[in-house]
C-alpha cells in the first residue's frame, strides 16, 4: 500500500479507465469579493477525469469560496467556469449537480433519521418507483447502489446509527448515484480515524480509476503525497503555485502557503510579562500536550488549524463547556472553574468566536450591553439599578474605546462589526478582568478597525492584564502575541516564542508536519 | 436630512403601532356609535380588560425570555377554588386571597423549574400544565362551583376607589410596578438579556435559569392575583372559568407589539394590546356584532395587525 501510494505520488503511468462521459472541469480567472474582502482574485483551476487535484492553502485563502462556486452556493463575481471547452453557468446547488460536479462538505449533509437507503434517493424517490415508494425496491435499489462502492452497508438503517466514515461513504454513494463526475471534497479526513482515512483513501483510488475527477481539500499535507496527482496552492485569494506533487518538496508547500506580508499592519510591541496569573495543566492522557502559562502584562498566542481544538480549550477554561480534566491555576491558586460566572468572578473573561451568537445581546443597546456583566455592581437596595452610574460607566467606555455610535442607548445591532467587537471586549474590562480570551477579535472586521483592536490590546497587556489570542490569521498571531501556543488536534504540541519564529514554522507544527516528518 | 414624510409616518408606525392602532380604534368605535365614548363605558371596556390585562404582564415576563406560558387560564380557575374554598371553610377573606395568589406562585414555579431546569420545553409544559391545573380544580371543588355572595374579598372585584373600580387600580398598580422591575431592576435587564440571546447571557455570567424562573413565578403569581379579581367580581369560583384566557394574554402581548422571539417587549405595549381587544370587543358589541362573527373578526384583526407590524419593522 505504502509503496504504491509513492508510486502514484511519483506519477508514474497507470492503467485509467476514462469515463466516457468524463471532461476536465476548469475555472478560469474567478474572481469573487464579499463586503471587505477579496476572497478570490482570479484564480484558474482545473481537474481532469481521472485525478486527485489537492487544493490547500491556510484558513481564509479562499478554498472554501471556491468550492461554493463550484457547488452553486456562491455566483462568481468574473470568469468563467467550463466542462470540456463548454461554458458551463452554475446558478444553483441542482444544477451542479446536474452537471455532475457533487461536493462532500465537512457538515455532512445527511438526515439523521432517515434510513440509508431513503438518504440515497431523497429528492428522486420516483427515479425508485412511481406512486408508492416499496421500500423492497428502494432497498435493493440502495444495496446496488452501495455495492458499486463496495459497500456493506445495511440501507434499513437510520443514518444517525452510522459511523461518521459510514455517513461520508453514504454520501458518496449518493453523489455517484447521480452520476457525478466530479467530486469535490471538502476536509473528508478530519473526523475520521487512521483506520478510517485508509478506506477512504482506497474509496478514493477506486474512484479515481473509474475516472472521477476529484478536488481534494486539506489542511494535512501528509494527505497529499498519499493520494494526490497534482496541488494547487492558494494564498489571499489568489494561486500561488500549481504543479504536481511529484515535483515539489512539502516544507516548500508550506512555504508557499504562509508567508504573507506582515508590512505595518501591526503596531509595535515590547513584551513585558510579569508574574504567572494562569497556568492550565493539560489532563494526564494528554501526553504530547504541555502545560499552557500565562503572564501578567503578556499576551499569548494559540496557533492552529480550523478544528484544532483552540476554541474548544478556551470554551473548558472558562467553564462554559464541562472540563476534561485539565487543572487550571490562578494566581497561584488551583481553581475549578464551574461556570462563565465562577470565570467573571475569578476575572477571566472570553471574546467568543461567534460575536452575534454568543458575544452580544442584539435586540439590546450598546450601554445595556457594555454594563450586562456588572449588573450585580451597580445594584443599589431592592435590585434596582443605579441607572446614573450605569450611564456613566458606559459612557466612559464608549469614549475611550472610541466605540463610534450616536450614543450608547443606540441598538447594538445597529453599529459596526469592529465596533461590535470593542462592544463585546468592553464588557468584560467593565468587570476588570484580570485575563481575556479573545477568539478570532479581528474576523469580520475591516483594516482600520484592526488596527484599533491591535492597539487596544497592547493598552490591556500595558495594564498588565494577560491576553489569550486565539486566530487564524497567523500574521496577526505572530505579530501580535509574545509567545505561541501550537495546537494540534486538541493539543498543545509546541511552545515558540513569537519574535524569533516565522509563519512556517508555526503552520509546520499545527499541520501536524513534524510528526509526519518524525515518524 | 429629513426623512420624507412617508418615511416618516411608517417609522412612527413601526414604534408605536399599537398606541396607533388604539386610538384608531377608540376614535372609530366613538364615531361609530355614541354610547361608546361614554365614561361609564370606557370605565367599563378597562374592567372587562383588567383581568386579562393582569395575566398579560405576567406573560410579557415570559414572553420576553421567549418562553410562553398556556396553563395561566387554568391557573385562574384554580386559584380561585382554592381561595373560595378557604374563603368558605374557615371564613378568613384575607388569608384565602393570600393563598390563592401563592398557589399561583407555586403553579408558575412548578413550571419554571421544568422549563429551566429539566429544560423541557415551554410548550410542551404549559401545555401540560395546562391540563393539570383545569383538573386540580375541578378535584377541588368537585366540579361544583362555589358561590358566596358575601365577605369582604368581593371588594377587589366589586369595589370601587374614588369612582374607579377596583380592578382598574389594581390593573394599573400591577402594569406599573412591573414596569419599574423590567425597566429599573437588573433582573429585568437579566430577563431582556436571556430572551436576547442565552447563549451570549450565560457566558457572561447571568444565572440564565433562575432569571426563566422568575419569569415564570410572576406569571404565576399575576395569574392568581388576577384569579382573585375574578374570583371576587363573579362573587364565585368556578373551576370551568378562564379557558382560552391564556390565548388572549399572548395575543394582548403579541398586539403591543412584542416577538414572540423573545428579548424585546414591554409591560406599557402589553397593556395597550389588552385594551386594543377590550376594544374591539366592547364596540363590536356595541354595534350589535353577533358573537360569532366577532371570534372571526376578532382573530383576523390580530394576525393583520401582527403582519402589518413584522411589515414595518422589516422596511424600517
Amino acid at each position: 500500500m505504502a509503496s504504491d501510494a509513492v508510486d502514484r505520488a511519483r506519477g508514474l503511468p497507470r492503467a485509467r479507465s476514462v469515463s466516457p462521459a468524463g471532461g476536465v472541469l476548469a475555472l478560469h480567472v474567478i474572481s469573487k469579493a464579499f463586503p471587505g474582502v477579496q476572497a478570490l482574485a482570479g484564480v484558474s483551476f482545473d481537474v481532469r477525469p481521472g485525478e486527485v487535484h489537492a487544493l490547500i492553502g491556510e484558513n481564509g485563502a479562499g478554498k472554501s469560496t471556491l468550492l461554493k462556486i463550484l457547488s452553486g452556493a456562491h455566483p462568481a463575481d468574473a470568469g468563467r467556469i467550463t466542462i470540456d471547452g463548454r461554458e458551463v453557468l452554475i446558478d444553483g446547488p441542482r444544477v451542479a449537480r446536474r452537471l455532475g460536479i457533487a461536493v462532500i462538505y465537512q457538515e455532512l449533509a445527511l438526515v439523521p433519521w432517515l434510513s440509508v437507503a431513503h438518504n440515497l434517493f431523497l429528492g428522486r424517490e420516483r427515479e425508485v418507483g412511481r406512486g408508492f415508494l416499496s421500500l423492497k425496491q428502494l432497498h435493493a435499489r440502495a444495496r446496488d447502489e452501495l455495492g458499486r462502492m463496495g459497500l456493506t452497508i445495511d440501507p434499513a438503517v437510520p443514518v444517525a446509527e452510522l459511523g461518521i466514515a459510514a455517513q461520508q461513504m453514504v454520501e458518496i454513494a449518493r453523489a455517484l448515484s447521480e452520476d457525478a463526475r466530479f467530486l469535490l471534497m471538502d476536509e473528508p479526513t478530519a473526523a475520521l480515524t487512521e483506520h478510517e482515512v485508509d478506506g477512504l483513501f482506497e474509496k478514493i483510488a477506486a474512484l479515481r480509476q473509474a475516472g472521477v475527477g476529484i478536488v481534494y481539500i486539506s489542511h494535512r499535507l501528509d494527505e497529499l503525497v498519499r493520494i494526490a496527482d497534482r496541488v494547487t496552492v492558494l494564498r489571499d485569494g489568489a494561486v500561488v503555485f500549481s504543479g504536481r506533487v511529484a515535483d515539489v518538496a512539502l516544507g516548500d508547500l508550506i512555504a508557499k502557503m504562509v508567508g504573507r506580508p506582515i508590512g505595518d499592519h501591526y503596531p509595535p510591541r515590547t513584551p513585558a510579562p510579569g508574574v504567572e496569573l494562569l497556568r492550565v495543566e493539560p489532563r494526564p492522557a494528554a501526553r504530547r500536550s504541555r502545560a499552557v502559562v500565562v503572564h501578567t502584562g503578556e499576551v499569548v498566542g494559540l496557533a492552529g488549524l480550523v478544528g484544532a481544538g483552540r476554541t474548544e480549550w478556551a470554551w473548558r477554561l472558562v467553564g462554559a463547556s464541562p472540563g476534561r480534566g485539565e487543572r487550571v491555576f490562578f494566581q497561584g491558586r488551583e481553581v475549578r472553574i464551574a461556570s462563565p460566572r465562577h470565570a467573571r468572578d475569578l476575572g477571566i473573561g472570553m471574546v467568543p468566536e461567534n460575536r452575534k451568537g454568543h458575544g452580544l445581546i442584539l435586540s439590546r443597546s450598546v450601554r445595556d450591553n457594555i454594563t450586562l456583566t456588572i449588573l450585580d455592581r451597580l445594584c443599589r437596595w431592592g435590585g434596582f439599578v443605579d441607572a446614573e452610574r450605569q450611564a456613566r460607566v458606559s459612557r466612559q467606555y464608549v469614549d475611550h474605546f472610541r466605540i463610534r455610535c450616536p450614543h450608547d442607548g443606540v441598538g447594538v445591532d445597529t453599529l459596526s462589526g469592529g465596533n461590535q467587537q470593542k462592544v463585546v471586549l468592553t464588557k468584560w474590562l467593565a468587570r476588570d478582568c484580570q485575563a481575556i480570551i479573545l477568539d478570532e477579535p479581528t474576523r469580520g472586521i475591516d483594516v482600520g478597525a484592526k488596527f484599533e483592536m491591535y492597539t487596544l490590546i497592547n493598552e490591556l497587556s500595558r495594564q498588565g492584564k494577560a491576553v489569550i489570542l486565539i486566530s487564524s490569521d497567523l500574521p496577526e498571531l505572530v505579530s501580535m502575541s509574545d509567545r505561541l501556543y501550537i495546537v494540534h488536534e486538541g493539543d498543545f504540541v509546541a511552545e515558540l516564542d513569537a519574535r524569533r519564529t516565522s509563519q512556517e514554522e508555526v503552520m509546520r507544527f499545527a499541520s501536524g508536519y513534524f510528526e509526519w516528518a518524525a515518524g | 436630512m429629513s426623512p420624507s414624510p412617508g418615511r416618516w409616518f411608517t417609522q412612527v408606525l413601526a414604534r408605536y403601532g399599537s398606541i396607533v392602532m388604539l386610538v384608531v380604534l377608540l376614535l372609530g368605535m366613538s364615531l361609530a356609535t355614541p354610547e361608546f365614548s361614554k365614561l361609564s363605558n370606557l370605565l367599563n371596556v378597562a374592567r372587562q380588560v383588567s383581568i386579562v390585562a393582569i395575566i398579560a404582564t405576567g406573560m410579557t415576563f415570559v414572553i420576553i425570555t421567549a418562553g410562553i406560558d398556556l396553563s395561566v387560564g387554568s391557573l385562574v380557575a384554580l386559584t380561585g377554588c382554592i381561595a373560595m374554598t378557604v374563603i368558605d371553610r374557615f371564613g378568613w377573606d384575607y388569608v384565602g386571597v393570600l393563598a390563592g395568589i401563592m398557589v399561583g406562585g407555586l403553579g408558575g414555579a412548578a413550571n419554571g423549574i421544568l422549563i429551566a431546569w429539566a429544560r423541557v420545553p415551554p410548550f410542551i409544559c404549559t401545555l401540560g400544565a395546562l391540563t393539570v391545573f383545569r383538573g386540580l380544580a375541578l378535584i377541588v371543588t368537585s366540579g361544583v362551583p362555589i358561590i358566596k355572595f358575601e365577605g369582604s374579598f368581593r371588594y377587589i372585584g366589586q369595589g370601587v376607589v374614588w369612582g374607579i373600580p377596583v380592578p382598574i387600580v389594581i390593573m394599573a398598580a400591577v402594569a406599573l410596578v412591573m414596569q419599574i422591575v423590567l425597566r429599573r431592576t437588573a433582573f429585568g435587564a437579566q430577563v431582556y438579556a436571556v430572551g436576547g440571546n442565552e447563549e451570549a447571557s450565560r457566558l457572561t455570567g447571568i444565572k440564565v435559569a433562575w432569571v426563566k424562573f422568575w419569569a415564570y413565578v410572576i406569571c404565576g403569581l399575576l395569574s392568581g392575583l388576577a384569579g382573585m379579581v375574578l374570583m371576587a367580581r363573579l362573587s364565585s369560583a368556578q373551576p370551568a372559568v378562564g379557558e382560552g384566557m391564556e390565548l388572549d394574554a399572548i395575543a394582548a402581548v403579541v398586539l403591543g407589539g412584542t416577538s414572540l422571539m423573545g428579548g424585546r417587549g414591554s409591560v406599557w405595549n402589553t397593556l395597550v394590546g389588552a385594551l386594543v381587544i377590550g376594544v374591539l370587543n366592547n364596540g363590536m358589541n356595541l354595534l350589535g356584532v353577533h358573537s360569532h362573527f366577532q371570534l372571526v373578526a376578532k382573530g383576523v384583526i390580530i394576525v393583520l395587525a401582527v403582519l402589518l407590524d413584522a411589515y414595518l419593522k422589516k422596511k424600517r
